[in-house]
């Protein structure tokens, strides 16, 4: 809820100490002892707005921990004072091009030392964290003698996803804190801890309301909060044995997500905690050295590289324009998932159409959606206030955006349009999530056509993250940046695609699953298919995609592309046309390819293993789209490309992107494998002649 | 003395309570219908001046509901609300205070509505049960917590249903539907009569439903689960006199006239209305569906509450100097068949109108064609906090139907009172 009054009052919120005046020899942290002779420590990196730990963040900490040990505090209080939270974790553009494993293990040596000299301070320190405290943040609260956490703070080691794991004395410090298991979860997993867990597991000594700081740091300092006991979780694991039985766990578990040959990050960690869990110094010194190789890695660095898209594609949502409320047009599977996913996030959204029970389902499965992600019910209640069942259209003319998602047909859309344009108000976009109608066709008729965008959305939308922001030649800039804007208001990652039929995923993805289908015919099993792709590092191969995405539409949008892209397709085969005139759709109707069983598909063991040219067959033609769409101009970039891709298909991200892909393995390599295959294969390996410009452009 | 227009209104489908607590709690009712209802106006929810809600079983999570109606509506932390309880006449109590607001200059922009889920008023413990809880928290030490242990009766696990004791009035000891047998006896109604005036009831209420007359009345409820509400659901189109005959009475048997078929059902609902001044309606460019023109309430002997109407609208017709049938449409809420027809009686009962109500003879005749015409609380069912706004709402919107300009919405109230509204389309 806004809170006007307690806005006015918000510069008394953050408890931060006294303020010491400018200090010009400190760009990102300043110091300042109290009258009750407790120092508050607090950093504010300049320049941005979340705290890093970049390697002059550390620099300048060793040089105010050398003032703070000649001014001998009572205790020394860390804290932020940036809104956003404590610290994010290191600063990951200064590990991007890492290439001297050498190199890193001195930097990371350098910067161990300050943590410990940090931990070596004669007198109490005590971590205060707001908001989020993440890979080196956490190890820097690791290094206090105590933590306090303000509610809705969160505590994690997200460093895994990045094909690393934590570098700065985590591994060595967290396991003797908590239980061994949940640190090495923690780790393994790079999912965060609330306040309350982390309290619970033991990693806090307490949680509080920012209004009680003051009184909790002077319980602290005087030794009055109980330090959270490690428990003899901690003890029973400081043996040989018992990290052996427990690390062979592991790596089964992790195996079930992580293939070793592409993610060795996880396996990396285990192996250093089996061998030295025991040893505190062993540990730490392992760490330093098992991080550097890592680091240097291509795994790593790709991830790093995709750490970056993500955050470009972010930034391309530009201005926050503060967009309150939606209308959506359909409550089918699309329109009630956008418009549940809208109210989620905050956006009042009224949901139409033609009979009360689709707007129903759309809200049963909102409550669902929100019981799996708003943990409190009163969260959830709020959330499905805002989702307002709106038979009779009432809510188009407040709406800052309109979204259409009726089915896919040209009349039926136009109809719509016709009807809510004239109640639509001043300064609002239409937007369509068709996914095959071309924008061209869609705004004729339209009295501001320049208003018209389109807004693709992913199923389902709560896990998908890209939104497909497409354009027309006729769309207004500022239609355009609003539609950015709130996709990235609502959490997602636009990618701007200019209208073109399949735009960029869809497009991608035809050719990946058509050829699955020619290799059926061939008599291939989808099983070894489907493993060919996977052994390349799609997170599902191309029939079970089949099968989630619904049979039905695979063939539609294949259909749709044959007819539109001057590019070679292969017919849909007539056995797919059968099954889904027998309703055999997939997922959705527990048969497709392969039988369904409680979401998972029911594949069987057997199957040959898959030949390295089975999965260049599935792979290279979705590169060569990306190719041929960069070439067109769809897509503005190969990095957005890449991103959109990674994002909305999960093109083996450890891989950095099919682009990025192409250009590591070699352009001719692929060039020359593309023209092998098409005279194997066929016409439709073909490559697109903007291989060519691949290498030049950016 | 300022104009009160009514502007607009929506309910939700009346529910008939079941088994257990229903979908919506009292709140979760008025925002169903309070969404769609502010989603057209031309004005902003934060637009009106405060919001008034009759509710009389209020549930623990939901204090002051209005305020929390209000908040959950998206009125704004800025909106002044406050719930109001008379009984069953507090969904009008909301109306009138609203009406004495803005008459008063005081506001020029209120929702007034009414909400109950009695499929949730609540079990009770027993008093001693309650005192044997207090003692097990006082206690000071585990052994006062043994031997206060060892004091539990096995009674104490029968609850008391606390919708039984809440329709008993505390002063006559009668429960509600033995003030009707009360009336039934005094005015001569049959049990044939109540019947017949039931199965009307549901007759018309179904008639309503088929003609689509309530598509402007009704907002479709949506739960949690996937279920959709678009129509009350206590109505029973295939009642009949024979079917109703075979119910045995409820209240006081074995000879009562009282039986659940012809008395109000127990039901979740919830209204409201939006009221204005002229200044709002100028402000906002609003089109008045009609003005309040004058309110009453009044009070008798809770024996024989089902009088209240009768009392109430009285005052009113003298007051505005109009005779029975200068009235051309009435909503007088159906708490029993046998209360509706007592009703009636009474103004055609020289004596009584001579006697109580200081006329010079007997008012008239209710044309019956003029009266509940699409139905009542029989069929409905009466969510008690609710129906005194559900009468308003629904005259306005029959007049309109009618083409008719005259009203009056009355109803009885538990404990002994009546509520009686005088409404003009303008």
């Amino acid at each position: 809820m806004e809170s006007k009054i307690r806005g006015v009052m918000q510069d008394h919120e953050l408890e931060l100490g006294p303020d010491p005046g400018p200090t010009p020899a400190l760009d990102h942290w300043r110091y300042a002892k109290d009258e009750e002779g407790i120092g508050w420590l607090v950093i504010d990196r300049q320049g941005s707005s979340a705290n890093t730990l970049s390697e002059a963040v550390l620099t300048e900490l060793d040089l105010v921990l050398g003032l703070i040990e000649k001014d001998q505090p009572k205790g020394l209080v860390i804290r932020s004072s940036k809104p956003s939270g404590f610290i994010a974790g290191a600063d990951v553009s200064e590990f991007a091009g890492a290439k001297d494993a050498a190199a890193v293990e001195q930097r990371i040596t350098r910067a161990h030392q300050v943590i410990d000299r940090l931990e070596a301070l004669p007198f109490v320190t005590v971590a205060v964290v707001h908001g989020f405290c993440l890979g080196g943040g956490l190890e820097v609260a690791l290094a206090c003698k105590r933590r306090i956490a303000i509610e809705g703070a969160s505590f994690g080691f997200p460093e895994v996803m990045l094909g690393l794991h934590p570098g700065l004395g985590g591994t060595a410090r967290l396991p003797r804190l908590i239980s061994p298991l949940q640190a090495m979860t923690m780790m393994l997993t790079g999912k965060s801890l609330d306040a309350r867990r982390a309290k619970a597991a033991g990693l806090l000594d307490a949680v509080t309301e920012e209004r009680h700081v003051r009184n909790a740091v002077r319980a602290a300092v005087a030794g009055e909060l109980k330090a959270a006991r490690p428990g003899m979780m901690v003890s029973l694991f400081d043996n040989a044995f018992a990290r052996r039985l427990l690390a062979a766990r592991m790596r089964a578990e992790a195996r079930k997500s992580a293939d070793p040959a592409h993610y060795p990050a996880p396996y990396a960690l285990i192996d250093l905690w089996e061998k030295a869990g025991g040893d505190r110094a062993a540990m730490l010194a392992g760490e330093i050295k098992s991080f550097a190789q890592l680091i240097v890695s291509d795994t790593a660095q790709n991830l790093i590289r995709v750490f970056f898209l993500r955050d470009r594609l972010k930034k391309i949502a530009g201005e926050r324009q503060d967009i309150r409320r939606v209308h959506v047009i359909g409550a089918g599977a699309m329109g009630g998932d956008i418009a549940a996913w809208c109210a989620r996030e905050g956006i009042s959204a009224t949901v139409s159409d033609m009979k009360p029970e689709p707007i129903a389902g759309a809200i049963a499965r909102a409550a669902d959606l929100y019981k799996k992600v708003l943990k409190k019910s009163i969260d959830q209640r709020d959330a499905l206030d805002r989702l307002i069942p709106d038979l009779k259209g009432e809510g188009v003319g407040g709406a800052d955006i309109v979204i259409e998602a009726v089915p896919e047909k040209l009349d039926i859309k136009h109809k719509v349009y016709a009807a809510i344009e004239p109640k639509m108000k001043a300064g609002a976009i239409l937007a369509t999530n068709t996914s095959s109608i071309p924008l061209e066709q869609l705004r004729g008729g339209l009295k501001k056509p320049e208003r018209l965008v389109g807004l693709h959305f992913f199923n389902p939308v709560s896990r998908m993250l890209t939104v497909e922001v497409v354009s027309h030649d006729r769309a207004e800039q500022s239609a355009l940046a609003t539609a950015r804007s709130f996709v990235g208001q609502i959490d997602r990652l636009p990618v701007p695609v200019k209208s073109a039929p399949g735009f960029l995923v869809n497009r991608a993805l035809t050719p990946y699953m058509i050829e699955a289908m020619v290799m059926i015919d061939e008599g291939v099993a989808k099983e070894t298919i489907d493993r060919a792709a996977e052994k390349f590092g799609m997170p599902m191969g191309p029939i079970e995609l089949a099968d989630q995405v619904g049979l039905d539409i695979c063939l539609d949008v294949a259909d749709m592309l044959k007819k539109s892209l001057a590019r070679e397709q292969p017919d849909a085969p007539q056995w797919l046309r059968d099954k889904v005139a027998n309703k055999e759709l997939g997922r959705k109707t527990g048969k497709g390819f392969y039988a369904w069983k409680d979401g998972k598909a029911q594949k069987s063991g057997n199957g040959a293993e898959p030949t390295p040219e089975m999965t260049d067959r599935l792979i290279l033609p979705m590169l060569d789209v990306c190719v041929g769409a960069l070439r067109e101009g769809v897509v503005d970039d190969a990095d957005v490309a890449d991103g959109a891709m990674i994002f909305g298909t999960g093109f083996a991200p450890f891989r950095g992107g099919p682009l990025h892909y192409a250009k590591a393995r070699g352009v001719d390599d692929i060039v020359s494998t593309l023209r092998n295959f098409s005279q194997k294969y066929g016409k439709r390996f073909t490559p697109d002649p903007g291989w060519d410009q691949l290498t030049k452009r950016a | 003395m300022r104009p009160v227009y009514i502007i607009d209104g929506a309910r939700t489908p009346f529910l008939k309570a079941r088994s257990g607590p229903g979908p919506f709690t009292p709140v979760d009712l008025a925002v169903q219908c309070g969404r769609p209802l502010l989603l057209r106006q031309p004005f902003a929810p934060g637009d009106f001046d405060q919001v008034i809600l009759g509710c009389v079983n209020v549930i623990a999570d939901e204090m002051n509901p209005a305020r929390v109606a209000a908040l959950r509506l998206g009125m704004g932390e800025r909106m002044p609300a406050f719930t109001v309880q008379i009984n069953c006449g507090s969904g009008m109590q909301s109306i009138d205070t609203a009406y004495r607001y803005i008459q008063d200059g005081i506001s020029d922009l209120v929702l007034a509505g009414g909400t109950e889920a009695l499929s949730y008023a609540p079990l009770v413990y027993r008093r001693a049960a309650v005192e044997w809880f207090g003692r097990m928290f006082t206690a000071k030490s585990v052994w006062q917590r043994i031997a206060n242990f060892f004091t539990l009766r096995p009674s104490f696990f029968s609850p008391i249903i606390g919708l039984e004791r809440g329709l008993t009035d505390p002063v006559v000891e009668l429960n509600m539907g033995q003030t009707a047998e009360v009336l039934a006896k005094l005015f001569d109604i049959s049990r044939l009569e109540a019947d017949e005036y039931a199965v009307e009831s549901h007759r018309r209420l179904a008639k309503a439903q088929a003609e689509g007359w309530l598509a402007d009345e009704v907002e479709p409820a949506f739960d949690r689960a996937g279920k959709v509400y678009t129509q009350d659901d206590g109505v029973r189109p295939d009642s009949t006199v024979d079917k109703l005959a075979a119910l045995k009475p409820a209240f006081e048997r074995p000879w009562g006239k009282v039986t659940a078929g012809n008395s109000s059902q127990i039901t979740d609902g919830a209204s409201w209305l939006i009221l204005a001044s002229e200044d709002a309606v100028k402000k906002h460019g609003l089109k008045p569906k009609a003005v309040i023109v004058d309110s009453q309430w009044s009070a008798l002997d809770p024996s024989i509450m089902g009088l209240g109407p009768v009392l109430s609208a009285t005052e009113i017709l003298k007051r505005q100097k109009l005779a029975l049938n200068d009235v051309e449409l009435w909503e007088l809420n159906e708490a029993f068949a046998a209360q509706v027809l007592a009703c009636l009686a009474a103004w055609q009962n020289e004596k009584f109108c001579r006697e109580v109500l200081g006329l010079e003879g007997a008012a008239g005749r209710i044309d019956r064609a003029r009266l509940n015409v699409d139905g009542g609380a029989v069929a409905l069912g009466h969510p008690v906090g609710t129906s005194g706004n559900r009468i308003v709402l629904h005259l306005v919107n029959a007049m309109r139907r009618l083409g008719m300009r005259r009203g009056i919405a009355t109803e009885c109230i538990g404990g002994g009172q009546g509520g009686a509204m005088l409404v003009e389309m303008v």
